[in-house]
């Protein structure tokens, strides 16, 4: 089976332990998680995570099952990467006098659309949100300018249809019984 | 209204609950409660084992024969680790077990306190369901979701961690029973459109198969599953967990599936065009070879955990439901049919197994005892209504084999994980789930030995256990496996034994030890009409196969009879 990325988004109750009860699902099948990123989500008190992973469909239905068996987790998909719009922030850290001193610097952030989030006597802090390779291209291009520190976060990513969270939940909740 | 502690309030939760028997051990970080059970004695009855592992083992043995939960007791780090290997095996054979474990007092979390551990991250892959409790007030509530979360749905165990100042902590007490919790669905509506299409794969089917698992018996659906094994006239076979679902004795009734399982209803696994499988998972044990494992047919699978549809085998339908309630459906959608030159097939390969295999272990004509015999004769003289325990390894596929199940929640046994030791723990509680019942612990020599100082707790509590050892000497499965897939390469495997009668007579235990085929009637009749508790060890065949066997990588086509 072919491996593939998988975006998977998990919505939960806030509570303690929530992260390792979803973690240890994917590490008992030794699944690598490439990133993983979590926030509270536009329903009150249920937290979002976002997921990647890269591995066969199959697997990762069957994961994705078993995060959502769970009992604090609301509900949990997959999506391919051209099912969601996702985005991912970096920030770069270099040494002020390297930009100052003529060149490129000008160049760079416009092609880039990078943001200049501080500039220090020392230092200057570059932001850049993009796709993976687009922040990789910046680093490459910042790398001669004796770049001192990078972050890069993990994905965030939305599904394109349109169903609501509260959509779901209410369908979810009209085929469950209470006694 | 006055306040009560945070330990009173646990107490008297579970007496909201119903809970009657509580099994378990107790320590620093749980005295709190201990001490507020003192005055619930009246209530409460606290069953004190000898190890922490005996307690959970305990609480699942009432659990599975009483369709109540189990409830255990441990104290925090070590006694909290001791639960873990009982919450393994309950969560993989799905049994509603709630653990109150104590822990450290909160100021203390994260320090490496004394007998500290972190029970919540240790039992987390373990459990259904944990929480650990920090305020007094917030007791009630979570004991009543961890009650609700163990029986409902698909039942497993949970574990509620109290720290002792929430222990020791005063509180308004007010019990509310869970029935619901937003992000959790435990009862699925069915879909009727999808029970539909299942009928119309059943109606025309030429060579359906049904098979069951522990599912009937969870959902108390045997007397559906029996309404529509009739109607439809579908062969039904049986997992190891579902034994005593279906009556053994009905000419429906196919046997027994997976590796150690009955020849008929493996090698026509690969025959049937529509196979129905109703509250079983496709364990590997039963499947053999998945990628060779029924390709044939189509497969209309009934669960009410939705992660267990399509996770090994890939379904023509699936239907997310309870089974009682599937079943019920489906009985009104099926036509009445009968199958009987299908029938007629398994009655045929059965008739190998019974020449090959079955009628040299119940008649056998070596000189030493074959453990099918003892268990055949058990059989009998229970006439298959006792509550049978069995623990893991040879003496539990030929118990599986042999011992005709005809009452329900009688067959308790290790299935999914396979623990030795299970068998004299859980034969414990389950006497104590039903005092009028006989409960027989078939275990082998290994496995006693696993959880023998439970016999303390027989002799405390004066518990009516009947013990019966069968006893080769061996660590007799995984010799098996070294005879025939390891060159009898016996490595670690001949066992050194106490003497079991001695160690019995030690706890006040009456018992008895036997190694001829003359003896074995009577010692039968002595250990079943003793009023009390009771061990008899059966010297058996050293070096006895089990068989049939599919074996590991085989397909269930390739079963062999020796």
């Amino acid at each position: 089976m072919e491996n593939n990325t998988y975006n998977i988004s998990v919505f939960t109750e806030n509570s303690v332990g929530m992260l390792n009860r979803i973690t240890i699902i994917f590490t008992r099948r030794n699944i690598n998680i490439e990133s993983i990123t979590a926030s509270e989500s536009e329903i009150e008190g249920i937290h979002r995570y976002t997921i990647v992973v890269n591995e066969p469909k199959e697997t990762v239905r069957k994961v994705v099952s078993q995060i959502e068996k769970q009992i604090d987790v609301v509900k949990a998909f997959y999506h391919s990467d051209d099912e969601v719009v996702y985005q991912e922030i970096a920030l770069y850290k270099l040494p002020t006098i390297a930009l100052a001193s003529g060149g490129d610097a000008e160049r760079i952030v416009r092609a880039h659309h990078a943001r200049i989030l501080t500039i220090e006597s020392e230092f200057t802090i570059l932001e850049k949100t993009g796709y993976p390779d687009e922040i990789k291209e910046l680093f490459t291009e910042l790398k001669p300018f004796g770049l001192l520190e990078f972050v890069r976060s993990g994905r965030v990513a939305i599904s394109k249809p349109m169903k609501t969270l509260e959509e779901h939940i209410e369908d979810m909740n009209n085929e469950k019984i209470i006694f | 209204m006055s306040q009560i502690t945070g330990s009173e309030a646990v107490i008297k939760s579970l007496v909201a609950e119903r809970v009657h028997t509580i099994f378990g051990y107790p320590g620093g970080a749980i005295m709190p409660i201990y001490d507020a059970l003192y005055d619930y004695s009246d209530k409460v009855t606290h069953i004190l084992v000898r190890h922490e592992q005996g307690a959970i083992h305990a609480a699942q043995g009432f659990a599975r024969t009483s369709e109540t939960c189990g409830v255990c007791f441990a104290t925090s780090g070590p006694g909290a680790t001791n639960l873990i290997t009982g919450l393994a095996d309950a969560m993989i054979d799905s049994t509603p077990v709630v653990c109150i474990t104590g822990q450290v007092a909160s100021h203390l979390l994260g320090t490496d306190a004394f007998q500290e551990t972190d029970v919540i991250g240790i039992s987390m892959p373990v459990t259904k369901w944990n929480v650990q409790v920090k305020r007094a007030q917030d007791i009630p509530a979570a004991l009543a979701k961890a009650f609700f979360i163990a029986r409902s749905g698909r039942p497993g165990p949970v574990l509620v961690d109290i720290t002792k100042d929430a222990q020791f902590g005063m509180m308004d007490f007010n019990y509310e029973a869970c029935k619901d919790i937003r992000s959790y669905f435990p009862n699925p509506v069915m879909d009727a459109t999808k029970i539909d299409d299942a009928a119309a794969l059943l109606n025309t089917a030429k060579k359906p198969y049904l098979l069951v698992g522990q599912g009937i018996t969870l959902a108390n659906a045997e007397q559906e599953l029996l309404d529509f094994a009739e109607k439809s006239g579908i062969p039904v076979a049986s997992t190891l967990l579902g034994l005593g679902a279906f009556p053994p004795n009905h000419p429906l009734y196919v046997g027994y599936l997976g590796m150690h399982g009955n020849y008929a209803p493996n090698i026509l696994t690969n025959e049937a065009d529509v196979i129905l499988a109703v509250g079983m998972r496709f364990d590997d044990r039963v499947t053999g070879d998945v990628s060779r494992y029924a390709k044939q047919a189509k497969i209309i699978h009934i669960d009410i955990d939705f992660a267990e549809l399509n996770k090994i085998v890939t379904n023509e339908v699936s239907i997310h439901a309870d089974a009682k309630e599937a079943l019920a459906l489906l009985t009104t959608k099926v036509e009445k049919r009968t199958h009987e030159s299908w029938i007629q097939e398994f009655r045929d390969a059965e008739k190998l197994e019974v020449e090959a295999v079955i009628e040299d272990a119940i008649h056998p004509k070596h000189d030493r005892l074959q453990m099918a015999e003892v268990v055949n004769m058990l059989s009998e003289k229970t006439n298959g209504q006792a509550i049978v325990v069995t623990d893991v390894g040879q003496h539990q596929m030929v118990t599986s084999r042999y011992y005709q199940y005809k009452a329900q929640n009688t067959n308790i046994t290790s299935g999914g994980l396979g623990t030795m030791g299970f068998a004299l723990p859980a034969a414990i509680g389950a006497k104590l789930g039903n005092p009028s019942k006989t409960v027989v612990a078939i275990i082998g020599d290994g496995g006693f030995q696993m959880t023998i100082q439970e016999l303390g707790t027989i002799l405390q509590f004066k518990i009516d256990v009947k013990i019966l050892i069968l006893n080769n000497n061996f660590l007799g499965m995984v010799r098996q496996w070294q005879e025939l897939f390891f060159e009898k390469r016996y490595s670690f495997t001949d066992i050194v034994n106490p003497n079991f009668t001695q160690i019995a007579k030690g706890y006040d235990i009456e018992a008895k030890k036997i190694d001829q085929r003359t003896e074995l009637s009577e010692a039968l009749d002595a250990m079943l009409t003793s009023p009390a508790a009771y061990l008899l060890e059966v010297v058996v065949e050293q070096e006895e196969n089990v068989f049939p066997m599919v074996a590991t990588g085989a397909s269930v086509s390739e079963i062999r009879l020796k």
